[in-house]
């Protein structure tokens, strides 16, 4: 027998093979990813349509809201409900996925205390199941497009960039909150909470240009705002304002969300299974 | 024999648990970190030399195990419930670490600590053969190429494309053995799951793991309570008592050794900690201890079907309170409720105020062979429940080739829990 399969099991030796682990597991990951949105679609027309109603209806009320009641400016002569959709993909998603990923490890505690894998793998694939509902829901901006006669420039190639670093900002904070909920069990109750509040102080209902000046830069510490700015500079085009040092900001929150979520969950992460 | 035939090496394994004592908790909750951190900051302030206090005891479930398994080897790993077998087996399949000591192992793991671990309801069999295969460390490619026979094995072929929760649990456990039974990894560490299903198909299981590990040269770890199977099964042994290696050796002394060491254990539990699950206001009564004794006074967690078992219950009425129940009762199999015995049905309400023993006779006892666990509650006035402890003892029942006079083995039935004895008659009509 070869010496290079030998496994050694000793306290604190799993830190060491962690990232090979988790590719030695690619194939669980994608059968657990693969479980999670079968079953989300079994009954298909419910979970399709779940998908799009949740952020259109949020949009119609926030569009009433904030843009008839309130009277907030648009960006340049965007119609206010393409506006408001625009970063109503991404914040759904995040949110969904924040909330879905905090809860995956102590639904699939079974499968924990049974078998060993690199936990992460479960948290990550509750994110990328909420990710196909993200895409669904880009049907309805499309037909709001057309509705509203209303043409993307070419920012819109950028789009894809905006999307990973979306992906990257609800894995930061969702394995961040997933480790907390299983430390914590009573941390559940405070997410959703948590995901209200986001909504609100999250430039979701109305433009970043409400916004005076001076606490622009404190306001991007918020990630979602660097984010859902992105999205918006790229799906309106130029009319969108894109302030760079407050994506910057948010980009660097992002990436010191990403290190602190990975350490916090790999320090927690060994004992999940006692704790469980 | 070269020191290379060796493929697992634990060397001085231990595993530690913290044990709170104010809560029955395992986890921690915000709100109580929060409180203890306010409570802590105030003691401090009022008296700044004085540290927090910590209700933490350290547990030791295995201390400083030592052993070797060669390859092609079939250890039986047996003990008590508690003696640290199944800590042993999740070190070992890594789903939790050891706090001290270090394992090595060579070539593929698969542990099977359940059947149809991440079975899914909603997916269909043909899904979760996938499923399940994947979670059990096979890759696709290795799951395509035994479908059809997992599929065979399992007999479930006209039922492939219907989701597994209109299974009958028959059907879905053999399914769920059956992907289980085609894993092919070098080491393959196995708890006890053969206790389910009928006994036919425990038996095809069987068989099917002995000419895994006899014919392919496969290492196999083998935790069961069912001596038979451990001696038809298993070269060699490890008996394990209270965290540590009791004995290494043959299977029949191991097992031996086992049965042995059964009637030495004492089983008496008291009840001043917080480890079993204890609910109820305690108001008017609480439990201090429970023992079984046998029949010739010894105390033991070890019985004979059919033997007398005399429970010693220690109690204290701290009111005086109406219509006073005690209750016993009892889970097997599957942690499923088999039966009671109740102070108000035997029409005793003798109670003192104080302290005082309670002495609980049953004669010819009726359960099954395996591991029993004994609950307990006081009530009174039919409605409020006082003291109620979970799990409070647990003692085990050996099958006796003396209870009939027909020769049976009694530890296939297990999984009925209670047996009875009835008369029979035939008669042409």
């Amino acid at each position: 027998m070869k010496s290079e399969n030998t496994l050694v099991i000793e306290a604190g030796r799993a830190e060491k093979h962690y990232w090979l682990d988790l590719w030695r597991y690619r194939e669980l990951f994608y059968i657990l990813s693969w479980r999670d949105i079968t079953v989300r679609y079994k009954q298909t027309i419910i979970g399709v349509l779940w998908a799009i109603l949740k952020p259109f209806l949020t949009m119609i009320v926030f569009t009433i809201i904030f843009g008839r009641l309130a009277k907030l400016p648009s960006d340049g002569n965007t119609p206010y409900a393409i506006m408001v959709y625009a970063a109503m993909i991404p914040w759904q998603f995040f949110s969904s996925a924040v909330s879905d990923a905090s809860n995956s490890l102590v639904d699939n505690a079974q499968l924990i205390t049974k078998i060993y894998f690199p936990r992460i793998i479960i948290p990550i694939s509750s994110i990328v199941t909420n990710f196909i509902d993200f895409l669904i829901s880009f049907v309805i901006l499309i037909i709001l497009m057309i509705y509203f006669k209303f043409m993307p420039s070419w920012h819109i190639i950028f789009l894809p960039f905006f999307v990973l670093i979306l992906l990257f900002t609800a894995a930061s904070i969702g394995v961040y909150i997933t480790a907390l909920n299983v430390k914590f069990r009573d941390f559940r109750y405070v997410i959703p909470f948590l995901v209200q509040f986001g909504l609100y102080i999250s430039p979701v209902g109305f433009s970043s240009s409400v916004v005076p000046e001076k606490y622009r830069l404190l306001y991007s510490l918020n990630p979602m705002v660097g984010v859902i700015d992105g999205f918006r500079w790229a799906i309106l085009g130029g009319k969108s304002p894109f302030y760079l040092y407050g994506f910057i900001i948010s980009l660097g929150i992002i990436c010191s969300f990403l290190v602190l979520g990975i350490y916090i969950f790999r320090k927690t992460e060994k004992t999940f299974a006692d704790i469980i | 024999m070269t020191v290379n035939d060796v493929v697992i090496r634990a060397e001085h394994i231990g595993k530690s648990y913290l044990i709170g004592h104010q809560s029955n908790e395992r986890y921690v909750a915000l709100r109580d970190v929060i409180t203890n951190k306010a409570k802590g900051l105030w003691s401090k302030l009022r008296n700044p030399h004085c540290g927090a206090q910590r209700n933490i005891e350290e547990f030791w479930a295995l201390k400083d195990i030592n052993f070797e398994v060669k390859q092609g080897d079939r250890v039986g790993i047996i003990g008590r419930n508690g003696a640290g077998k199944s800590t042993l087996l999740k070190i070992l399949s890594r789903i939790t670490e050891p706090t001290s000591g270090k394992i090595s192992i060579k070539g593929r793991v698969a542990s099977l600590l359940e059947v149809g671990t991440g079975f899914h309801p909603e997916l269909t069999g043909r899904e979760n053969i996938f499923l399940n295969g994947a979670i059990l460390g096979m890759t696709r490619q290795e799951i395509k190429r035994k479908f059809d026979e997992i599929v065979n094995f399992a007999e479930v072929e006209k039922f492939l494309d219907t989701p597994v929760k209109r299974y009958s649990s028959g059907m879905y456990v053999r399914l769920a053995f059956a992907v289980a039974a085609h894993l092919e990894p070098e080491i393959l560490i196995v708890d006890e799951v053969l206790a389910v299903g009928d006994v036919e198909f425990q038996k095809k299981c069987l068989g099917k793991m002995e000419d895994v590990s006899a014919k392919e040269g496969r290492t196999v770890l083998f935790v069961s309570h069912n001596m038979a199977a451990i001696n038809s099964l298993c070269k060699s042994a490890i008996v394990l008592a209270n965290g540590e290696v009791n004995f290494i050796g043959s299977v029949s002394d191991g097992v031996n050794n086992y049965l042995a060491l059964q009637h030495v254990v004492k089983n008496k539990v008291y009840f001043n900690k917080s480890t079993p699950l204890r609910e109820g206001p305690k108001t008017f009564a609480k439990f201090l201890f429970v023992e079984t004794i046998n029949s010739k006074n010894e105390t033991t967690g070890t019985f004979n079907m059919g033997e007398d078992i005399i429970i010693k219950i220690g109690i204290e009425f701290l009111k005086k309170a109406q219509d006073v129940e005690v209750m016993i009762y009892f889970k097997g199999f599957m942690d499923a409720y088999y039966g009671m015995f109740s102070s108000r049905v035997e029409n005793f309400y003798d109670f003192k105020l104080g302290v005082q023993d309670i002495i609980v006779r049953i004669p010819h006892n009726n359960f099954l062979p395996g591991e029993w666990s004994m609950s307990l509650w006081v009530n009174s006035n039919k409605q409020s429940q006082d003291d109620l402890i979970d799990h409070a003892i647990n003692f085990d029942i050996l099958s006796d080739n003396n209870y009939t006079d027909s020769f049976v083995d009694y530890t296939k039935y297990k999984h009925y829990g209670i047996i009875g004895r009835s008369s029979w008659s035939s008669g042409i009509r």
